[in-house]
């Protein structure tokens, strides 16, 4: 499969929209957790990303340097927690697919581990500590394990993507041990954590965009 | 809930752009990043450079601490979320005068990292030198046994008051991190939630509370707290709210503290004295000294209502942080 710098604009296109929709969602599950915000911060983060992509990233050619900015751009726009997460996630995928203006199976999932694998390093956080770990820990594991069996990323991809749903699903009867609703003890049990839905919500729009692309190449 | 604001999404540029202009002689905004705040005036060269920060909605935490005694700069983030590092890394070179620069922020996991990340920076490309000392005044939000866990809330205010007065005294930055760690581990901070806040952007209220309710151990930003229950008298709270804080830090006869009683946003100083009241009384009768007291509005979380007891355990080096002068925007004691 290809997969070209256009595309990986699109798709993050696609989530600047997904996460629109979802924005009062995720509030409402980080209303029961925090300070209710989530939806908003994932906003206004995804919203500074489709600035630069209509503006400073319009001619960019190199899936590498898109990244870059994409992962910069949401820590100036968010701070907040998530803000680092997600920019070394996207900073250590965009050292993967430097140099790149097309991708191949292989890049896409070496990209999406060291994302997965930033995230958790800068979280410093295990599964079943109620966060985000717990949607990108199994979906790491399965699309390592995944690819090196099948050599095929959309397969591998859709597996993952399904672990990391189990993962989040988990969250919901999980006490917070992690973030500010870690002080909530016993009284986060019930809630499905909002960090690890909009993870998986990021993952899912990549398998489906994916998943449209090879629908219309065939 | 009714705002006077304009648009939800730039309350924080306009407020600090209002901040700015209100006060032209003691503050100014960087040019290159505008969620970075100095102060307007002169620091002696070799003076360790005390950078303080947070998300917004605290006020008068954590802008309104910038100026003589307290604060160098500071980095300003979204409504309770931490700054980027970007406004860090900007104030901590305006304001390193040689001799490097304090972090002074809550323990929470977004500031950690972010001011973490900013730390690095700073060492990495700038070549300043950086230490940090975080707030874990807050009893209610971890057990004793793991008091590195605790949030920082309204007792961050003696933090930068401690750290302020050493720089000022000509302290070097090892020496001003540990007076800021030694006023951090003397101060125990205990709060209680009447009514919630409602961010710009959502309009929702941050939490659910009864009309006849109230919440012990509520966090600044609405986090759930320890127990939730029918609302007491005064007295009541003040008692519980000091037990709590006794029961978790040594205090004999005869040693002094300072004490905060802090709103929260919308309690009036009325209830804030009320409380007050009841809390002498208590120390007083444990031959507690109360060496001084701030009764206010210091560390807010918006308009939610409820308040919070805060006490210093006090040895000489803290009793003179605490006598030093401050003269900032939104906190003055000559």
């Amino acid at each position: 499969m290809e997969f070209t710098v256009s595309e990986l604009k699109e798709y993050f296109n696609s989530v600047v929209n997904m996460i629109e929709e979802q924005k009062d969602y995720l509030c409402e599950l980080d209303r029961k957790l925090g300070d209710g915000d989530h939806g908003v911060t994932m906003s206004i983060g995804w919203q500074a990303i489709k600035e630069s992509l209509n503006n400073e990233l319009l001619n960019e050619e190199d899936c590498g340097k898109v990244s870059i900015k994409v992962g910069k751009t949401f820590l100036s726009a968010v701070g907040s927690s998530v803000g680092p997460l997600y920019a070394t996630g996207f900073m250590r995928g965009a050292k993967v697919i430097k140099n790149k203006t097309v991708l191949n199976g292989e890049d896409l999932a070496q990209f999406w581990l060291a994302f997965g694998k930033g995230v958790k390093e800068r979280g410093q956080a295990d599964v079943g500590d109620k966060t985000m770990i717990d949607t990108l820990e199994p979906f790491v594991n399965v699309l390592e394990e995944k690819f090196n069996d099948y050599q095929e990323f959309l397969s591998a991809f859709s597996e993952a993507v399904d672990a990391g749903e189990e993962g989040m699903k988990s969250t919901k009867d999980l006490t917070s041990k992690k973030g500010r609703s870690s002080r909530l003890g016993e009284r986060s049990i019930g809630v499905q954590d909002p960090g690890a839905t909009s993870a998986y919500l990021i993952l899912n729009e990549f398998f489906n965009f994916v998943k449209s692309r090879s629908v219309q190449a065939n | 809930m009714k705002k006077l604001i304009n648009n939800p999404k730039d309350v924080v540029e306009e407020m600090v752009g209002g901040y700015v202009k209100a006060h032209p002689s003691y503050v100014k905004q960087l040019p290159e990043n505008e969620r970075s705040i100095v102060t307007a005036r002169k620091t002696r060269e070799g003076k360790v450079g005390v950078l303080i920060g947070g998300g917004s909605g605290h006020e008068p935490g954590f802008m309104g601490y910038v100026g003589e005694g307290m604060a160098d700069g500071v980095a300003i983030g979204n409504i309770f979320a931490s700054p980027s590092p970007d406004p860090i890394l900007e104030v901590t070179k305006a304001i390193d005068k040689g001799a490097g620069v304090a972090y002074l922020y809550g323990n929470y996991a977004g500031d950690v990292m972010n001011f973490g990340m900013a730390a690095e920076m700073a060492d990495l490309e700038e070549d300043i030198r950086v230490k940090a000392a975080l707030a874990t005044d807050d009893v209610a939000s971890a057990l004793k046994e793991e008091k590195e866990k605790r949030r920082g809330i309204a007792g961050e205010f003696f933090v930068f008051k401690a750290a302020g007065a050493v720089a000022d005294f000509g302290y070097n930055l090892n020496d001003v991190i540990r007076v800021a760690q030694k006023a951090n581990e003397n101060t125990r901070s205990m709060g209680v939630g009447l009514s919630p806040c409602s961010l710009p952007q959502t309009g929702e209220p941050s939490f659910d509370i009864g009309d006849d309710e109230m919440e012990i151990g509520l966090g600044h930003h609405g986090e759930p707290g320890i127990e939730k229950g029918v609302i007491e008298t005064a007295d009541k709270v003040a008692e519980r709210l000091v037990h709590d804080i006794l029961a978790d830090i040594e205090l004999n006869k005869g040693d002094k503290v300072a004490v905060l009683v802090n709103g929260l946003g919308s309690t009036p100083r009325m209830e804030l004295y009320i409380i007050f009241r009841r809390v002498e009384q208590i120390l007083n009768e444990n031959g507690i000294v109360i060496y001084r007291s701030y009764v206010g509005d210091y560390i807010t979380s918006l308009e939610m209502g409820g308040c919070s007891v805060t006490l210093m355990k006090l040895d000489e080096e803290l009793e003179r942080t605490i006598d030093h002068s401050v003269d900032c925007p939104m906190f003055v004691q000559k």
